[in-house]
């Protein structure tokens, strides 16, 4: 017996309507509701957010729509050599760029008529470079201009916040990142416990969505450490306080998951069985989490020190979450373990100073090649706001130079990051079928010293332009 | 007194580990059969380095090694002059800034020089062998600077790099206006304006101006015999601007924008003197003509750019548009992380800007030797110069090279083999030591928790944008 409380007040419709927007939370055990609110709020998070649960396995696969419905050039790149970084690196070779995909690879490929002739001879070509740890487009200015600030919500629990509301397509960092070679990154919003979810973005396209290849592909946890992941000023400082403090806010983490899985049972049944079931209320929050913690969707913990990382993975392993690491500057010391849990690591830290004062002074610097040798999965990013991410390329060639093989070194800022984030079908190698995300240069692409001669995204050839560049035009020749 | 024997322990450890190098007893080292990156003279190839007295005692194919001399087979290995970092806060102990008023010339950073800072070591592990410690930001006028190369393990009084010329520091814009500073409770400062900065200056060295004066007038009387004089009353802060009046004391002056460039080279025509270095110079692309006709150098970030509004229309060409125009650029670091791998910024200003090799190399070698004004001795791999040599594995602009050696007047102060060499022992001494009764946690047997002591960390930010030291995430 399907049992009604009622009519929703105009309050309730809006905050349905506008989940990502209301700050307040709704306990799962409110018993005022409406089915009103509640169906209206659960097509609409559907609809608006068109990612969580049933929406999410088209979104993985969308294609920048803009870019989708303009006719693309076909391009036949020769003479290049080319690093596939999948496979073997071809001498003198062929690509073919049709529809914004890549249509064939190879040292004996012919080109169909007609398409647009690039000679590669003495250059060569790469996939663009992903970085999985920056917040691009959410802060323009990190310091004194508080109004182009949109990376860090109040509050501690923020899942049902998404970076992808609010990158700003437009921001002078993405271009001036792009004409660099890193044609992908991972924005995500920070701070608290929950910071929200992040956005898996192609760095071209006018708006957030055009850019975005997965909406809502991670969330971006601040695992609870002693004196850190949570809102506010003020930490403790007594150790046991601290450590109180912390257990409790990890207690918190605990629990929104597993109301999280509970409220998407709640859902499940009610939708197999609508007419006996009772209709639980919509919780815009939970809703987000539920994909979450069923482990459909990754979800990365910051953690830097030994044991914040074994008590992530552990917290993981015990939610059944899909965990990533950031950070993990104290990765090296936890190789095998990471290994053993299968956990990817995205590090973050390369060129950061050494957490201790007495590590070694290249802790940070071989952090990459001990994770290698471990046979940790990893990927190397530059953990920018977003102005420097174009710096990507020397964090790898950091790791280089600290023992990690180059071509290491090279696929973990393409074809790694691809992979941990589950996008490796599209992205991160030269391989027929995937997006035409590709740099042309006329050097290593790690080397600081070499230039990007092309750039390929989605297909479409962008021209090497950013606001540095224009300034550097406007003023070079000034008397 | 367990736990006080404990702590001292620890504490001797760090010092073990981060300080107590074995003083470097062969004070000749031969390096063999390498890539010599003179900075003056060209690449060298299959070229020896002798280094003897503290001194680049000869360059050559096929020198003898003298008896007792250090051999190091450079061969496949590259030999480049110690880096220069001309904007640094390195082994400045607590704060870098005296920030209670905007004219602090009478503040001096040599007298807050730690030797067992770690930023030291590290960055001598980055080929870094010398520095110029300036005070911070924010003020229109701030302290005086000092000159050091890295002599780790030495004591702070043998920092100073002798008959280096003195500097000061000044800043421009948002800092010294104390625009991102606006905590509740602090007593706003003047001048919280670009126009006010502007005024402070010009009222300082107008005072300064009388100062001098003031001294030139008694020093005539008393030169014309007069006996009925009294000497005017010393003043710490008005010293420093007479000497830089008199060309005696080099300003090195933080500024972003181009207006404020152009009004610094104002007061400085108007009251005669020069500016030695604008630092970060983040707009000097828009003024490099005028920066060049004033006869000033530049000292800038490769391509940190948009941390602050001022630095929104910062570029990475900004070095290469003041070199082609005629200035004397470097590129500095103002930060103990990027100290360690200034070779990879200046490799950054061929991708941005299209600068040779060469020129990039000067980036952090000879250009800020003249910037600091000892490149007589240091800044170049040539016979007679101070040996501050450093060997790296492969070609120093190479982002795939790291620092084997490093020579600070030719003594060995960094050896990537031996630092691995110590690690393990080093490893085994803190386990000891956490073991150790006192050391244990509340948890395992250990008495009651320690409310944390403040651990003092190295200086990382850039432009004090926060003013203050690096915090643990």
């Amino acid at each position: 017996m399907k049992k009604t409380y009622g009519t929703a007040s105009r309050s309730e419709r809006d905050q349905g309507t506008t989940p990502i927007l209301r700050r307040a939370f709704i306990p799962l055990t409110t018993v005022r509701g409406s089915v009103t609110a509640g169906l209206f709020a659960s097509v609409m998070i559907l609809i608006s957010l068109s990612c969580t649960l049933v929406a999410f396995a088209q979104d993985t696969d969308r294609i920048d729509p803009q870019l989708a419905n303009t006719p693309l050039p076909t391009y036949v790149i020769r003479n290049a050599r080319i690093v596939t970084v999948s496979g073997a690196e071809i001498e003198n070779g062929t690509v073919v760029i049709s529809d914004g995909k890549i249509a064939a690879v190879g040292a004996n490929v012919s080109g169909p008529a007609g398409a647009k002739e690039i000679d590669g001879k003495g250059l060569t070509v790469y996939p663009g470079m992903i970085d999985l740890g920056t917040n691009m487009g959410l802060v323009e200015i990190p310091t004194g201009v508080p109004g182009s600030e949109d990376s860090q919500e109040l509050g501690d629990m923020n899942p049902n916040i998404a970076a992808v509301w609010s990158v700003n397509a437009h921001s002078a960092h993405i271009a001036v990142t792009r004409v660099g070679g890193v044609t992908n990154a991972l924005s995500l919003p920070s701070g608290g416990i929950i910071s929200g979810q992040g956005a898996f973005l192609n760095l071209f396209g006018s708006s957030p969505r055009e850019m975005a290849l997965v909406p809502e592909a991670v969330l971006m946890v601040e695992f609870p450490r002693i004196g850190g992941g949570g809102f506010g000023f003020g930490q403790p400082n007594i150790t046991t306080e601290a450590t109180t403090q912390r257990d409790r806010r990890i207690e918190e983490l605990r629990k929104i998951f597993r109301d999280a899985e509970a409220y998407g049972r709640a859902q499940d049944s009610y939708r197999n069985d609508p007419k006996s079931v009772l209709r639980p209320v919509t919780d815009p929050k939970l809703a987000a989490l539920v994909p979450y913690a069923r482990g459909e969707r990754p979800v990365i913990f910051r953690a830097e020190r030994e044991r914040e990382i074994r008590a992530a993975v552990r917290f993981a392993e015990e939610l059944k979450l899909k965990p990533i690491i950031i950070g993990a500057s104290e990765g090296w010391k936890v190789a095998a373990f990471l290994k053993e849990k299968n956990v990817p690591v995205i590090l973050d830290g390369t060129l950061n100073l050494p957490l201790r004062e007495d590590d070694a002074y290249d802790s940070l610097y071989e952090n990459a090649s001990k994770l290698q040798a471990a046979g940790v999965r990893f990927c190397i990013s530059t953990g920018d706001s977003g102005a420097h991410v174009r710096d990507l390329p020397f964090n790898a060639g950091m790791a280089a130079a600290f023992g990690l093989p180059k071509g290491e070194a090279l696929k973990s800022v393409t074809l790694y990051p691809a992979q941990i984030l589950g996008v490796a079908d599209r992205l991160g190698s030269i391989e027929p079928g995937k997006l035409a995300n590709i740099v042309i240069t006329d050097g290593d692409i790690l080397e600081a010293r070499t230039n990007v001669r092309y750039l390929f995204i989605g297909g479409r050839q962008l021209p090497l332009v950013s606001r540095h560049t224009m300034l550097n035009d406007e003023f070079k020749d000034r008397k | 007194m367990k736990t006080l024997f404990a702590i001292a322990a620890l504490f001797g450890l760090l010092c073990v580990a981060v300080s107590a190098q074995p003083r470097d007893a062969a004070q000749t080292t031969l390096i063999k059969n390498a890539t010599v990156l003179t900075v003056s003279h060209g690449t060298l190839t299959n070229t020896d380095v002798l280094l003897r007295n503290g001194k680049i005692a000869a360059v050559g194919p096929n020198l003898n090694a003298p008896t007792g001399a250090r051999v190091i087979d450079g061969t496949g290995k590259f030999v480049l002059p110690g880096i220069i970092d001309a904007h640094s806060h390195t082994m400045m102990d607590g704060s870098v800034n005296e920030c209670t008023k905007s004219v602090t010339s009478m503040a001096r950073t040599q007298d807050i020089l730690n030797p067992t800072a770690i930023g030291i070591y590290r960055e001598l592990a980055g080929g870094t062998t010398a520095a110029l410690l300036l005070h911070g930001s924010c003020n229109s006028i701030g302290g005086l600077s000092t000159t050091v190369k890295l002599k780790w393990g030495h004591p702070a009084a043998d920092f100073p790099v002798p008959g280096a010329p003195p500097g000061i520091k000044f800043a421009l814009g948002e800092n010294p206006k104390r625009t991102n500073f606006n905590i509740p409770g602090l007593t706003p400062r003047y001048p919280a304006t670009r126009m006010g900065v502007e005024e402070t200056i010009r009222d300082a060295f107008t005072r300064a101006r009388d100062y001098k004066r003031d001294w030139d007038d008694y020093r005539a009387a008393v030169a014309r015999g007069d006996k009925n004089v009294m000497p005017p009353r010393r003043d710490l802060e008005l010293e420093p601007l007479v000497e830089i009046l008199e060309g005696k004391r080099f300003v090195h002056s933080h500024c972003y924008r181009a207006d404020e460039i152009l009004m610094l080279i104002g007061i400085a025509d108007e009251f005669g003197f020069k500016v030695r270095t604008f630092q970060h110079v983040l707009e000097g692309y828009k003024v490099a003509s005028e920066i060049a006709r004033h006869g000033a150098m530049a000292s800038a970030f490769a391509d940190f750019w948009g941390y602050k509004m001022e630095a929104y229309d910062a570029i990475p060409y900004d070095v290469a548009i003041l070199t082609r125009h005629g200035v004397v650029s470097s590129v500095n670091s103002d930060s103990d992380e990027r100290a360690r791998r200034l070779n990879i910024e200046a490799a950054k200003m061929i991708r941005y800007g299209g600068l040779t090799e060469a020129e990039a190399l000067k980036l952090v070698t000879l250009n800020p030797a003249m910037q600091l004004g000892i490149d007589n001795r240091v800044g170049t791999i040539d016979v007679g110069k101070d040996a501050d040599v450093v060997v790296w594995s492969a070609h120093p602009l190479s982002v795939y090279a790291h620092v084997e050696q490093t020579f600070v007047d030719g003594e060995l102060l960094f050896d990537r083999q031996a630092d691995i060499a110590r690690r393990a022992q080093l490893d085994a001494e803190r386990k000891t030591l956490e073991a150790a009764e006192p050391n244990k946690p509340p948890a395992q047997g250990g008495g009651p928790p320690r409310t944390p002591a403040e651990i003092r960390r190295a200086y990382v930010h850039a432009d004090d944008i926060q003013d203050r030291e690096d915090q643990p995430r």
